[in-house]
């Protein structure tokens, strides 16, 4: 028999429903795993004794015939969102050991719904990272290995980031699926480093409520997991109005899972031009033409478009993220609660506490961010960048208006790189990782990421779609395509157990 | 801003005369039940944090919402100041660190304020009025309080006021002395108050000004300003103008040059002192706060709001100069205070509203004063005072009594028209009645009726003793008469 943590999470479901297992049984699988699997730093806090005792609670409720759509089904939530009692660091030393006294809407939204918790995944400080390498509590490894020689090489390869954590833990089998964010990619390109689906739905799909903010009109929250049908069964409880989010759209959320079936025959398929960056490796360039050769077989139509503003995008993007992280931020100021490092005075404790509590690319974003927005160069960074923001946005809406259902480009212009490889680099190098997703959180538009298949050496690499606004529904009938296509990428082995 | 100056307004420096020019940013609390952009109370005097939601604090992930009824506060703001209301504003972040400042950065509109260009009537007491420019008012955030005096070596902070809606209002620099600047915060204090949309409470904060000032020769371009900061008083507004124009005036007298800069006003020491220097001034990297969308909302809401305000001071007052026929000064003086007015009008119904604003004005609020009491504890109620202003006009009682029956009715309470009648106050008309006294006391009194006919000022005397023997209940006129008759004087 498999073992019940190898199973998706909408096998589980069912297998929940039919009384095949229990929900204390499926759970006590993955806390299994989860010990197993502690060389991979996946997860920041392990929370046993909470998935146990919510996983009787739902076995009570299915023996009742009161099932709930998620009841039993044991998750990692990426440690962004606020979990009351349960300590919330968002990868930084600055917030460690804090305990909130609220639920983020999206966590609340998953208990709500039934779902487990099993803990706190690891991510990058703060969501900023592309490499999970600048978490506070040290880095995620990937389950995958390069492929050399015909053995597995035991270079430690990362699993992106920043929710590094939840992909990492999807893909080892550590959990069913995963909350993570995105704001930049930190969705789709962990998800495609590591063979897994992620979807960042349309921003104001699902509520800030309760996450910690990195950059709030870029933020969004959405699902990893392994399989395109379990992200949307996933987003359907993540997502939904809150009056607590005044950016959150007051609408109500569709039944994803049913549009995960509905194939893509009549739909018109966009693949952007820009997107054919230099140097990007001919193996992507070649996954990303199979890609549109399935949707074609499949009954689309494929069509090249343009999205000029494209190159502008990446740049853009890292002036109005920090300049948002600089602000959101500030709260963590040693005062209120978090850590605190006495000084002479109290700009003295400030400086001590912020020194000490934010690692080195959470102080280069503030520094950026601060640089940005001062006086002088308000108007050369901030508002022009506000500027390619509003042309990027209309060269999607232009694309959509003439017709195209979605656009389909690579999640990443690479497979995962090892542990360290870029980390001493130029940290745009580390930056140039999102050339492919930044545009998206910067239109504010869904997208997903699904994995294509696997490179030379035996790396995921994973499409993109995109979406026109609120119409996940398109993205996941269009991913399941491809999903069934490639055919699930499989791990090579748990070699960390 | 180059109006033509009014010699009277300058200021006597050692070699020539000074104008002061004058800006102000009056911080009004906004009237609300909960804060601007949380559901936590504004209850004044509570504990300290007891009014404090986990927005206030900042909690990590937390979003604020706007409070509708802050922007209808604000919008009826702008109405009450004849003020352009926008339709579409933003809100704004200000950025700078403070331990009272729990986000990091005050929530405020920079570039897009709820209230654009508006204006205020200023009457002075020398009886002239100037229009004073608003120039915007927007809707902030309030920050918490550091407390210094809880323990020896910490700071404590207190977040009861961190997040409670502000309205700032910039005006015009269209103030020319200290006394122009009082009487446009007193006037903006009653605009508020009718409105509902701050309760002035300058003791409790409810009202604080930050006030530029900066002098010049009369003609000359503006002078460098300093503003001088959280000035929580009225009068300690006109004690810092003068003490900072001062300031200046030496100060370039003596072939110096201001630094703009932002001061402090120490009303114990009375000098302004320098808070932070122009190179000092915060960056504060105002941007749009991205987790609020601009607020938008459309003229029929603001046409709503309009419907719903209040008669306002200078339609009252003009009001009541036209109906009842009273001096711009005296219907200034009652329309001050809403409740004044209401109180005066009540008064007034159906009578004599000159009378009416006489006793309320000399005798009322003269008494009140004398008390320290409010007109919300005024212990005549407005139909009492008005059976007194009843009973002298139907002549029932006498000026000189009316006011020793306005006197029982204060401590004692009661119906007046009871009082006079079981006490016997009534006023005597009967001719008979004074004319017996006034025969008596010429009789008493021969060489002083000699006297009265060469001195004819002689008959207050007269009139005085009678008025005496009468217990002061003759009517006076009749008195006069009478006495004239008798004593022959023309």
């Amino acid at each position: 028999m498999t073992e019940l943590n190898e199973l998706t999470l909408a096998e589980a479901r069912d297998g929940l429903k039919a009384k095949t297992f229990s929900a204390r049984e499926l759970t006590q699988a993955h806390i299994t795993a989860v010990e197993k699997a502690r060389a991979l730093n996946a997860y920041l806090l392990e929370t046993p004794e909470r998935a146990l005792a919510m996983a009787e609670v739902s076995d009570a409720k299915i023996a009742r015939g009161e099932g709930r759509p998620l009841e039993g089904l044991p998750l990692g939530i990426k440690d962004l969102f606020c979990t009351h009692g349960v300590v919330t660091t968002a990868g930084s030393k600055i917030l460690e050991g804090f305990e909130p006294h609220y639920e983020s809407a999206v966590t609340h939204n998953l208990w709500r719904d039934g779902a487990v918790m099993l803990g706190k995944l690891n991510l990058d400080e703060f969501a900023m990272g592309s490499s999970n390498e600048t978490s506070a509590y040290g880095n995620v490894i990937s389950p995958w290995r390069r492929r050399e020689n015909g053995a597995l090489s035991e270079t430690p390869i990362v699993p992106g980031g920043s929710s590094g954590g939840s992909a990492a833990a999807v893909a080892a089998r550590l959990c069913l699926g995963a909350t993570a964010t995105d704001t930049g990619g930190s969705i789709r390109q962990p998800a495609a480093f590591t063979g897994t689906v992620g979807i960042k739905p349309t921003y104001g799909r699902c509520s800030r409520w309760g996450t910690v903010a990195f950059a709030s009109s870029l933020d969004q929250a959405g699902p990893i997991a392994r399989t395109v049908r379990d992200c949307a069964i996933l987003l359907g409880s993540m997502a939904g109005p809150d009056a607590r989010d005044t950016t959150c759209a007051d609408l109500p959320v569709p039944d994803f899972e049913a549009a995960v079936s509905r194939g893509v025959k009549g739909l018109t398929i966009g693949i952007p031009k820009e997107y054919r960056v230099e140097g990007m490796p001919a193996e992507i360039q070649k996954l990303w033409d199979e890609g549109a050769r399935w949707l074609e077989a499949a009954g689309a139509r494929i069509v090249e478009i343009s999205l000029p503003h494209t190159r502008y995008a990446l740049p853009a993007y890292y002036i109005v993220a920090p300049a948002e992280a600089s602000s959101n931020l500030a709260r963590y100021d040693g005062v209120r609660y978090g850590l605190r490092v006495p000084g002479k005075d109290i700009a003295g404790m400030y400086e001590n506490t912020r020194a000490a509590g934010f690692g080195r690319e959470v102080k280069r974003r503030i520094m950026i961010g601060t640089y940005v927005l001062s006086a002088g160069y308000y108007d050369a960074y901030y508002v022009r960048a506000q500027k390619i923001r509003t042309l990027i946005k209309r060269d999607f809406e232009q694309a959509y208006a003439a017709g195209v259902d979605a656009i389909l480009t690579p999640a990443t212009p690479s497979s995962a790189f090892g542990i360290g490889e870029k980390a001493s680099a130029d940290p745009v190098e580390m930056y140039l990782n999102d050339v492919f997703t930044v545009t998206v959180n910067m239109a504010g538009l869904p997208g997903i990421a699904v994995p294509a298949g696997l490179d030379a050496q035996g790396l995921p690499l994973g499409l993109q779609l995109i979406g026109r606004p609120f119409d996940e529904e398109t993205l996941f009938a269009t991913a399941q395509v491809i999903e069934e296509a490639a055919g699930r990428t499989k791990l090579p082995g748990a070699w960390w157990a | 801003m180059n109006a033509p100056v009014n010699p009277k307004k300058l200021i006597k420096g050692g070699l020539h005369d000074w104008e002061v020019v004058i800006g102000m940013e009056i911080h009004a609390q906004v009237t609300s039940r909960s804060k601007l952009f949380s559901g936590a109370s504004t209850a004044f005097g509570a504990e300290p944090n007891d009014n404090v939601s986990l927005v206030d604090a900042a909690m990590p992930g937390m979003l604020p919402v706007i409070n509708e009824e802050c922007v209808a506060q604000a919008v009826r703001t702008g109405l009450g100041l004849k003020a352009k209301i926008n339709l579409r504003s933003v809100f704004d972040r200000k950025n700078y660190f403070y331990p009272d400042l729990p986000q990091g950065y005050q929530i405020s509109q920079y570039k897009d304020p709820i209230v654009g260009e508006g204006e205020v009537l200023v009457d002075l007491p020398d009886g002239e009025s100037i229009t004073v420019g608003i120039e915007r008012l927007h809707l902030e955030q309030d920050a918490g309080k550091s407390l210094h005096d809880q323990n020896p070596t910490q700071s404590f902070v207190d977040l009861n006021r961190s997040g409670v809606a502000l309205m700032e209002i910039v005006s015009r620099p269209d103030l020319r002395s200290s006394e122009e600047a009082r009487a446009y915060v007193t006037k903006l204090r009653t605009i508020l108050r009718y409105l509902g949309t701050c309760d002035g409470d300058m003791e409790k904060g409810s009202l604080r000004a930050d006030v530029n000032v900066s002098v010049r020769k009369p003609g000359d371009p503006l002078g460098t300003r300093c503003e001088i900061k959280n000035v929580n008083s009225i009068r300690f507004i006109g004690q810092a103008i003068e003490t900072e124009a001062r300031r200046q005036i030496a100060i370039i007298e003596d072939g110096g040059t201001i630094d703009q800069e932002t001061r402090l006003f120490d009303p114990g020491k009375g000098e302004t002192r320098s808070m932070r220097s122009k190179e000092e001034a915060h960056d504060y990297r105002y941007f749009p706060d991205p987790d609020l969308l601009p607020l938008e909302f459309d003229q029929a809401y603001v046409d709503r709001l309009a419907e719903g305000l209040p008669e306002l001071p200078d339609a009252k007052k003009a009001r009541f100069v036209s109906a009842f026929g009273l001096s711009a000064y005296d219907a200034g003086v009652l329309v001050a205070e809403r409740a004044s007015a209401d109180y005066y009008e009540a008064v007034a119904r159906g009578r004599d509203g000159k009378a009416a604003a006489n006793w309320v004005i000399n005798e009322l609020f003269g008494r009140l004063n004398k008390e320290g009491k409010g007109i919300e504890e005024t212990p005549v109620s407005a139909d009492q005072l008005g059976e007194v202003v009843d009973l002298i006009g139907e002549g029932v009682i006498s000026g000189k009594i009316a006011k020793d029956l306005f006197e029982i009715v204060w401590t004692e309470g009661g119906s007046p028209r009871e009082i006079v009648e079981t006490r016997g106050m009534k006023q005597v008309t009967d001719t008979g009645a004074i004319e017996a006294a006034v025969d008596e006391i010429i009789a008493k009194n021969p060489d002083k009726v000699a006297q009265a006919k060469e001195k004819p000022t002689l008959l207050g005397w007269f009139v005085g003793q009678t008025m005496k023997a009468t217990g002061g209940k003759a009517n006076p006129a009749a008195v006069n008469a009478l006495l004239k008759a008798k004593l022959g004087i023309a």
